[in-house]
């Protein structure tokens, strides 16, 4: 077990160095948290468009249904797709599990309900306030829908946001689906788990840091992006 | 004459909203050309008047037609301009080629649209840091982009100053001058007697008056347009 200051000393080393194995670790979990990210908004963002214009019986129920999913059990989900994915499951023929495609699709269904509900609401918001136009223009429902994703596309960046920082500091599903294997599906948080389990806290600091840095940077650009759109009043 | 539009007929209308009656008894006939004003308190029942007669609303009795086309079949050759202009989240120029789009109509007519209001210039600009006066061109510019048999406006000059009064007082002239028939809420009595070939008045949800401008201006026949007219407080 080191010192949390000889960690830290360590770990800058492997982050200043430029580490290859460090590199591999933050590639995969970028690469495998922003495909799930834009897979969840691919789905999210028309449900919950088509959920906030829409008017329906039940639809009390489905609102409540979706802002549930949001607080989804990671480790609930891993099993669940790893129940699929595994070789006597329905999609075992896939040969999927232990890939970063299987954690691609463990990270999206996480996050897509957090994109649906949390699109749906502002969409709403949105619309409540187009409602009078739309009527009177006589759009339909999918003009209508496109319409608001398109001018709550600043608002809906925060959305995105939210979804890849879930993604990005997923361990629970990642873990069971994936099986953090060495050079092929081991990501940053992961990573950071076995390193710590094993005592060896220079790498999982490393990790910790940059994971910390991305999500610091991130934000920045968010924020920035929304800043210019607030000056064109486009928020 | 209008553009193919027929007149509005009203029978036996009344709308409610829960225990809350809006309008009793409405029996209209207007023609199909001109511009009729519609006046009242506020309170009067003149915004919901309106959008029974644009379609977005139904009434709970009676029946609405502009000819024989039930209002909320007509509402496609229609257009609205609100009190406060429902504006986009985009530039001046998207805010008329999203309407042109919707309608099928080319983007190529939007800067002839933007020149009719004097807004060419300010084609890239965001709608909504637009002034009061130029945010209600530009609704204007959107809604006649449509090509309206009819154009409803929902007191368009309230809170704007003389300038732009005037601005869309000539902008409105020159749509019924070329055929498109206006019907106006004001509680501006200066711009009605400019502006109105016909006037309505409501009073608590019922139409007391409806007879030619000159008239109604100079011999009311109720008291409550008397007294609207005098100034005097109408509850």
């Amino acid at each position: 077990m080191q010192s949390i200051g000889d960690a830290l000393h360590l770990a800058l080393q492997l982050v200043l160095s430029g580490n290859a194995d460090l590199v591999e670790i933050v590639l995969l979990s970028v690469r495998v948290s922003i495909t799930a990210s834009v897979l969840a908004l691919i789905i999210g963002l028309p449900i919950g468009a088509l959920v906030a214009v829409a008017r329906f019986p039940g639809r009390s129920v489905v609102l409540v249904v979706m802002n549930a999913l949001m607080g989804l059990p990671p480790v609930v989900v891993g099993l669940l797709v790893y129940l699929h994915l595994s070789r006597s499951g329905p999609l075992g023929f896939l040969g999927l599990l232990y890939t970063p495609t299987a954690m691609i699709i463990a990270q999206t269904i996480l996050i897509t309900p957090i994109v649906a509900a949390l699109s749906r609401q502002l969409i709403e918001d949105l619309h409540a306030e187009y409602a009078p136009l739309f009527r009177s223009l006589c759009l339909t429902r999918l003009q209508t829908m496109r319409a608001l994703l398109w001018d709550a596309r600043y608002s809906l960046i925060t959305v995105a946001l939210a979804g890849f920082g879930r993604a990005v500091a997923e361990v629970g599903a990642v873990i069971i689906v994936g099986g953090n294997i060495d050079h092929l599906t081991r990501v940053m948080t992961t990573a950071i788990a076995l390193e710590t389990s094993k005592g060896e806290l220079a790498l999982a600091l490393a990790l910790g840091m940059i994971l910390l840095v991305l999500a610091l940077v991130v934000n920045g650009a968010v924020q920035a992006v929304r800043l210019g759109a607030q000056r064109q009043a486009y928020v | 004459m209008s553009r193919g539009q027929n007149g509005l007929f009203m029978r036996d209308v009344t709308l409610r909203f829960g225990q809350a009656t809006v309008l009793r008894g409405l029996n209209l006939a207007l023609p199909s050309s001109g511009c009729t004003m519609i006046m009242g308190a506020n309170g009067a029942g003149k915004s919901k008047l309106l959008q029974l007669m644009h379609g977005l609303i139904a009434p709970s009795t009676g029946t609405v037609c502009w000819g024989d086309t039930p209002a909320v079949q007509a509402t496609r050759r229609q257009a609205m301009v609100f009190q406060k202009p429902v504006l986009l989240r985009r530039s001046v120029a998207a805010n008329i080629e999203f309407v042109l789009n919707a309608r099928g109509q080319s983007r190529h007519l939007c800067q002839h649209w933007l020149d009719h209001v004097g807004l060419a210039h300010k084609a890239r600009q965001p709608a909504r840091l637009l002034s009061g006066g130029e945010a209600q061109r530009l609704a204007l510019a959107r809604a006649l982009a449509t090509q309206p048999d009819v154009l409803f406006l929902d007191e368009p000059t309230a809170s704007l100053d003389p300038a732009s009064v005037l601005a869309i007082e000539d902008i409105v002239h020159q749509a019924k001058d070329a055929g498109t028939r206006i019907i106006f809420i004001s509680h501006d009595i200066g711009q009605a007697r400019r502006m109105a070939d016909e006037v309505v008045f409501l009073a608590g949800g019922e139409a007391v008056e409806h007879t030619p401008a000159q008239q109604f201006f100079n011999h009311p026949r109720s008291t409550a347009a008397r007294n609207y007219l005098d100034g005097k407080i109408v509850v």
